[in-house]
């Protein structure tokens, strides 16, 4: 269950650099801090120097982090911490906000999200996201897997269409509860069914990562426990990144955790390693339930 | 040990007075609710009888319109009255009183006031009639032909009660000897019950049994036509730019607040707007349903931008975040599921701005369309009147069954309101989603 070596940045922060480093310098000196794996997946996401202000106030100072590819990364921390602001950097979520800055690079396979050349419509293609409580359109269940696809083109036809739908309703272990009711609605779906849905409806364009914030917060545990199984599916395939309250689910879902507290970043590592051993005595604290 | 009894004591001394406070202040309580109870349907009593008489005296006003009494003339096409050479100068609506005189067993005297006695009792319209008839068949002359329709207001009033016998002869319109012929012919059979359809059918007109309110009822039509195009279209459009794309600073501020206030504006205000540039600078055809729409647009504007925006506002930010979140665009996360989700608030918005669009008048007064518009209107650059300018010029008129008329064209202006307000509740019904 730890295909990824420790050997992975457990990058603390601060890096004392300016905010105006060149890509270039950013990729070295985050290679400095995090020397490259000896073994297990390579880094997928590698975020350095992020510090996200909402008008005058900073929510985030210096986060630096890599995240492996193939595996579930969680997050967690107190309420507040920024974990979730961070997971809304990866894919410019936070961009829809007018007040939020975000400065620092991060990096998807080497490319600066924030990059110009980047539009935060393709990049949310690539990196999908799953919110805390499950947001299915008021439309058919058919629809609301098939509409990613439609708009990004990537079926030709309806017998296309029909294939992605049923093989990302498959992929998120829903299909045989539904697929005898394509066209109802997906708001007429249970909480776990619909939170299932939206996960289809994000595996449908065929994301490289995909993002959830508290996914199981709105659920009771029988739902949890499905889309718990769900995602340890899925890390064969895909760069999971999860926001989580609960430490027991990090322990059980991710291999790497990373522990926010104050709009800092902690300690990243192991989760077992994490949760057996932590460097930091705020860590300590926290998981062993002391506060948060 | 000797502090245990105390407090127990005390404990449930406390707890005693507080059940008696509770219990002594649970009476008013109890009594301020109903009362409070009681005004709430009070005041709903007082609305709903002030709404009673209202309509009850509009209805009670205006019924009478819906019944005519017509009668049918066999009138002998006499060679010698008709002058073939000039066939608009003939006197046919003396031609028309001989004919009923006729059926009175009447001959008219030698000055002929019989027969002018008579005319004011016959519609101007059989004369019409008969020289329309004359001009599409010339053979007709010499021949009788019959011609039907309402008998004039005067007479018609004297029927449905409004002009009573025992008042005194000079203080009514129609003379003893008039009545009297009435009574003949009403008992004869030859004047007729019937319902008011020429009402629905035609247009203005200078008398009363020929007035209707086709001619405004399709000057509304248009006119709304001509707002509705207008407004929604632009009114959405501007919504949803301010609500999903403007950024939030000081000029987006300063439009928000113009656009309430806007909505607040004396709508008679838009009248003199209307009259400064759309007619003086613009040259709109004055009195037209596109002058009159181009103006209620501009006042329904700001509430169809306002009733859209909170409909914006209502659609849950969680559909947003998915819309964008696999991947749409801000214009797609807006056309493909907010705009869709507030559909049933902009619609009813829209509905009700153009229902009140419907029977506003100031404006319509600033810009001309209080005119006499004989006709239905053929486009939408001709003269035209609507309804609740039609109200306003027969509330005027002098005659006293346009009074009548006037109730009754209220009750038409109510039913198309009723109508619209009507589709308003269906539309939302209909396309009312759950989230």
């Amino acid at each position: 269950m730890t295909p990824n070596g420790s050997s992975f940045s457990r990058s603390v922060m601060p890096m004392n650099r300016d905010d105006s480093a060149s890509h270039e310098a950013s990729t070295a000196s985050g290679e400095q801090t995090a020397p490259a794996a000896v073994s297990g997946p390579s880094v997928k996401i590698r975020a350095r120097d992020i510090n996200v202000f909402y008008g005058e106030k900073q929510a985030l100072f210096d986060v630096a982090i890599d995240i492996p590819e193939k595996s579930v990364t969680s997050f967690i921390g107190p309420s507040g911490c920024g974990k979730s602001t961070f997971l809304r950097c990866m894919n410019r979520m936070n961009d829809t906000i007018p007040i939020c800055r975000v400065t620092g690079a991060i990096e998807m396979d080497g490319e600066d999200v924030n990059d110009r050349s980047i539009d935060p419509v393709v990049l949310r293609a690539r990196v999908g996201m799953v919110f805390q409580k499950p947001n299915p359109f008021p439309k058919s269940i058919y629809e609301n897997v098939a509409y990613g696809p439609r708009i990004h083109g990537l079926a030709t036809g309806k017998d296309e269409l029909d294939a992605i739908v049923e093989s990302s309703l498959r992929r998120a272990g829903l299909w045989d509860e539904v697929s005898d009711r394509l066209l109802q609605p997906g708001t007429g779906l249970s909480g776990g069914q619909q939170q299932r849905l939206v996960i289809a409806r994000a595996i449908a364009v065929g994301p490289e990562v995909i993002l959830m914030d508290e996914p199981c917060s709105a659920l009771d545990p029988i739902a949890t426990a499905k889309i718990e199984e769900l995602i340890d599916e899925l890390r064969e395939q895909f760069c999971i990144v999860i926001v989580t309250h609960s430490m027991a689910q990090a322990a059980r879902v991710s291999q790497r955790t990373a522990f926010f507290h104050m709009g800092r970043l902690v300690e990243s590592g192991a989760t077992d390693e994490i949760f057996t051993n932590p460097r930091d005595s705020r860590t300590q604290d926290y998981i062993t339930g002391r506060f948060g | 040990m000797t502090d245990l009894p105390i407090p127990t004591t005390t404990a449930s001394d406390r707890a005693r007075d507080i059940r008696a406070a509770v219990e002594s202040r649970l009476k008013t309580r109890h009594a301020s609710e109903r009362r409070f109870k009681l005004y709430g349907q009070l005041a709903i009593a007082i609305a709903l009888s002030f709404l009673v008489v209202l309509l009850g005296r509009i209805v009670t006003q205006g019924a009478s319109t819906f019944v005519v009494h017509s009668i049918s003339v066999q009138v002998p096409l006499d060679p010698a009255r008709i002058d073939q050479t000039a066939l608009e100068g003939v006197n046919y609506d003396i031609m028309v009183a001989d004919a009923v005189l006729a059926k009175l067993g009447e001959k008219d005297d030698d000055y002929g006031t019989k027969s002018e006695a008579i005319k004011d009792l016959m519609s101007p319209d059989f004369g019409f009639q008969l020289l329309n008839m004359i001009k599409a068949d010339s053979s007709l002359i010499g021949k009788t032909v019959t011609v039907s329709g309402p008998l004039r207001a005067n007479a018609d009033l004297y029927f449905k009660g409004e002009i009573k016998r025992a008042s005194p002869e000079e203080e009514r319109t129609l003379s003893n000897q008039q009545l009297d012929w009435l009574d003949a012919l009403k008992s004869s059979g030859a004047v007729k019950t019937g319902f008011n359809f020429g009402f629905f059918t035609k247009s203005d007109s200078t008398e009363p049994e020929q007035a209707g309110v086709l001619g405004a009822v399709v000057g509304s039509a248009m006119m709304l036509l001509v707002t509705a195009f207008l407004a929604v279209p632009i009114g959405v459009m501007a919504a949803v730019y301010l609500e999903e794309f403007a950024p939030k600073n000081n000029w987006t501020d300063v439009i928000e607040v113009n656009i309430n206030n806007l909505a607040a504006v004396p709508s008679i205000v838009y009248g003199l707007l209307g009259l400064g540039l759309f007619i003086n600078t613009l040259g709109v055809p004055r009195s037209s349903p596109l002058l009159g729409g181009l103006v209620l647009a501009l006042m329904a504007l700001p509430t169809v931008i306002i009733a859209t925006r909170s409909s914006l506002k209502a659609v849950p930010p969680s559909i947003r975040e998915a819309a964008l979140g696999v991947g749409a665009s801000r214009t797609q996360a807006v056309f493909h599921h907010v705009l869709p989700l507030a559909m049933p608030g902009v619609m009813t918005g829209s509905i009700l701005a153009l229902a009140h669009a419907l029977g506003e008048t100031a404006p319509l007064l600033m810009i001309g369309m209080v005119s006499f518009v004989p006709g239905v209107p053929h486009g939408f650059d001709q003269a035209a009147t609507v309804l609740p300018v039609q109200v306003f010029i027969w509330e005027n008129a002098s005659e006293r069954a346009f009074h009548e008329r006037t109730a009754a064209a209220i009750m038409v202006l109510l039913v198309f309101m009723i109508l619209m307000n009507a589709v308003a509740i269906i539309v939302r019904r209909r396309f009312e989603r759950r989230w």
